[in-house]
């Protein structure tokens, strides 16, 4: 087992940052830690770290307890949001201090140490940098150096924190990729805080989704994409279209409009529920059908990339409903602004309050 | 005039007023000041000026000068670290209180504090007693001389530390230690080469501070000729004694030697500076 936590528990004078958090992770596992802000992933990703001290609960790092060992003696890897290069040293410095603070019994010689520095160098693509300052970097590339130099101590895990939320959409989106063949190289144990969805599907094996210093669900990005377990996962995970309405002899109300209630809720009392569906798994169409009763007028349409984005009034809703079609339907269908369409939920999920709003 | 020509365009308008305006507040304020004292010792001559400065009396008042003046900037240097380093990096209750402690030596007037000095080391003093059971001179001594510089120089390090260390972020030493490093380590390699320009800034400003100083030291110091006689007292002296040229002449070697410090002292925070920008 690579991590083991046990009933992590943290509270700071006015609030909970860790209500006794139980997670085991694999050996060579990139498991996402992903919340809102304020969650309190950062907190356990640095108690993790041992940079603060849990109230209760154990940390088991690659079998051994190192729940109450300084962060330097505990041999993790960690990537900082801010990047917190060393400034007065060069590149090469920076990724080399890790190994050059080693006791002298344990420090590798001059030459393997600068082996070991270039190597991990070339392995981030920052070999042209050596004698580089950290302020000549642009921010992509110090999280480069950051993450080599994190790597250089052949850390038992590594931990990132938020480690591309700096960085522009463009460079964030390339670095993720680059980060995930990284991983599949070497096969560090790793952790990620992060409060982008997209993210956490694209990078992670697992995801861990934490509200209110608790865990919510745990999966990989299809299970918890498909199956989110409640109403604050769904709703995290992406753009959702949001119903509240009533469950009521099997049915659940939204609107005008009723679909049928899901099988743990169709014999329920009447309760009010929260009805979600996602943009992408609407249907538009200009002739009604059977099961696409709902119609709606088109108040906005939006270019997203490969998907056109609509916003759809329709009668009984209080608000509008957000739908994401292909562009060539969108082109077939030959949409405009104030067209009248039918609208069909190919895929609700519901949720039953089980407090009144 | 090359030099005063702008390479490009400069976003920033009113270069040339504000230059001019630089350069005129530095002549009104300190060069035609200053040049007084040129003036005063040209006349002299050559011979007389340096029979003036090379006195035993001004040689031995240039060396304790200068060395109490270089041992009170490096105790501070430590003192005032360390004094920063809690003041940002901690919080504790009285923290706002003991900050505008720091300042008290810039406001006092310094004959308070040379005569505070002088009451609290003299041999029935509270401490007096004490260095007096260790054979410890300090009143009357160039133990005194250091020990009202440091007193002096002290909020110069304080102050120029204390931005510097704000924005040293805290997560710098935290990488540092889940490097693997310890503490000694993480300030020996870390921390202090990013505080050396600012520490070493605090400290010349302490140490020409500490050359100039002479209102809380002659109250402590005793003033016996060839032992504990400042060169600010020399120049008190010979004006006394009407000598305006010789004490113009002895000022104006102070002036040159705590200036080319202060250069040389400066050029080496630059050069320390360049690499990393």
């Amino acid at each position: 087992m690579g991590i083991e936590l046990q009933n992590i528990t943290k509270k700071f004078t006015d609030y909970t940052a860790l209500d006794n958090i139980s997670l085991n992770i694999a050996s060579g596992e990139l498991i996402a830690l992903l919340g809102p802000s304020g969650c309190g992933k950062t907190t356990l990703l640095r108690i993790i770290a041992g940079l603060e001290s849990a109230d209760s609960g154990k940390i088991i790092l690659e079998g051994k307890d190192t729940t109450n060992l300084p962060p330097r003696e505990k041999n993790v890897g960690f990537v900082f949001q801010h990047y917190a290069l060393f400034r007065r040293l060069n590149v090469y410095e920076n990724v080399a201090f890790g190994l050059k603070v080693l006791p002298r019994s344990k420090r590798p010689s001059k030459s393997e140490i600068k082996d070991r520095v270039e190597h991990l160098l070339k392995l981030v693509q920052m070999e042209w940098a050596l004698k580089r300052y950290p302020s000549q970097l642009s921010g992509g590339q110090r999280q480069r150096v950051a993450l080599a130099r994190a790597l250089a101590v052949n850390p038992r895990v590594l931990l990132l924190d938020e480690p591309f939320s700096a960085l522009d959409a463009k460079v964030r989106q390339e670095l993720r990729r680059w980060l995930r063949k990284l991983h599949d190289e070497i096969h560090v144990t790793s952790i990620f805080v992060t409060h982008d969805q997209e993210e956490a599907l694209e990078l992670a094996d697992r995801i861990v989704v934490i509200n209110k210093g608790k865990i919510e669900q745990q999966g990989t990005p299809q299970e918890v994409y498909d199956h989110p377990a409640n109403a604050f996962v769904y709703n995290f995970l992406g753009n959702v279209n949001v119903f509240h309405g009533r469950v009521h002899e099997g049915m659940v109300t939204l609107g005008g409009h009723s679909v049928d209630a899901p099988d743990e809720l169709k014999n329920s009392a009447e309760k009010t529920s929260q009805t979600f569906v996602r943009p992408h798994e609407i249907g538009i169409s200009k002739i009604r059908s059977e099961g696409n009763d709902l119609e709606g007028t088109i108040r906005e349409i939006r270019l997203l990339g490969g998907q056109i984005g609509l916003n759809i009034e329709c009668e009984g809703f209080d608000q509008p409903i957000d739908a994401e079609i292909p562009r060539e339907l969108y082109l077939n269908l030959q949409l405009k602004k104030g067209d009248r369409v039918f609208v069909t939920f190919n895929k609700v999920k519901v949720f039953a309050c089980d407090y009144e709003i | 005039m090359a030099i005063f020509q702008k390479k490009r365009r400069n976003i920033l308008p009113g270069f040339g007023l504000s230059m001019g305006y630089t350069v005129f507040y530095l002549s009104a304020v300190v060069i035609v000041p200053l040049s007084m004292i040129f003036f005063n010792a040209i006349p002299m001559g050559w011979e007389p000026f340096l029979s003036a400065v090379t006195a035993p009396r001004v040689l031995a008042s240039y060396k304790l000068s200068f060395s109490t003046a270089f041992l009170a900037a490096l105790f501070d240097a430590v003192a005032g670290l360390l004094t920063a380093w809690v003041l940002v990096r901690y919080r504790f209750p009285g923290k706002a209180f003991l900050d505008a402690l720091v300042d008290i030596p810039f406001a006092l007037p310094t004959a308070v504090a040379g005569i505070c000095f002088a009451t609290l080391y003299s041999p029935v003093g509270w401490l007096g007693e004490i260095t007096a059971k260790w054979n410890i001179e300090v009143i009357n001594s160039p133990t005194g001389i250091v020990v009202a510089l440091i007193f002096i120089g002290f909020p110069f390090v304080v102050r120029t530390l204390q931005p510097v260390l704000e924005e040293l972020e805290p997560e710098i030493e935290e990488s540092a230690h889940c490097l693997g490093a310890t503490r000694l380590q993480t300030f020996r390699k870390i921390l202090l080469p990013h505080l050396f320009p600012a520490l070493l800034t605090g400290s010349t400003l302490a140490f020409a501070r500490g050359i100039g100083e002479y209102g809380s030291v002659i109250f402590i110091a005793g003033n016996l000729p060839m032992k504990t006689e400042i060169a600010p007292l020399m120049i008190m002296s010979k004006l006394d004694q009407y000598d305006y040229n010789g004490a113009s002449a002895v000022a104006l070697v102070l002036l040159v030697i705590s200036f080319s410090m202060i250069l040389l002292l400066n050029a080496i925070q630059e050069w320390q500076q360049k690499e990393y920008r």
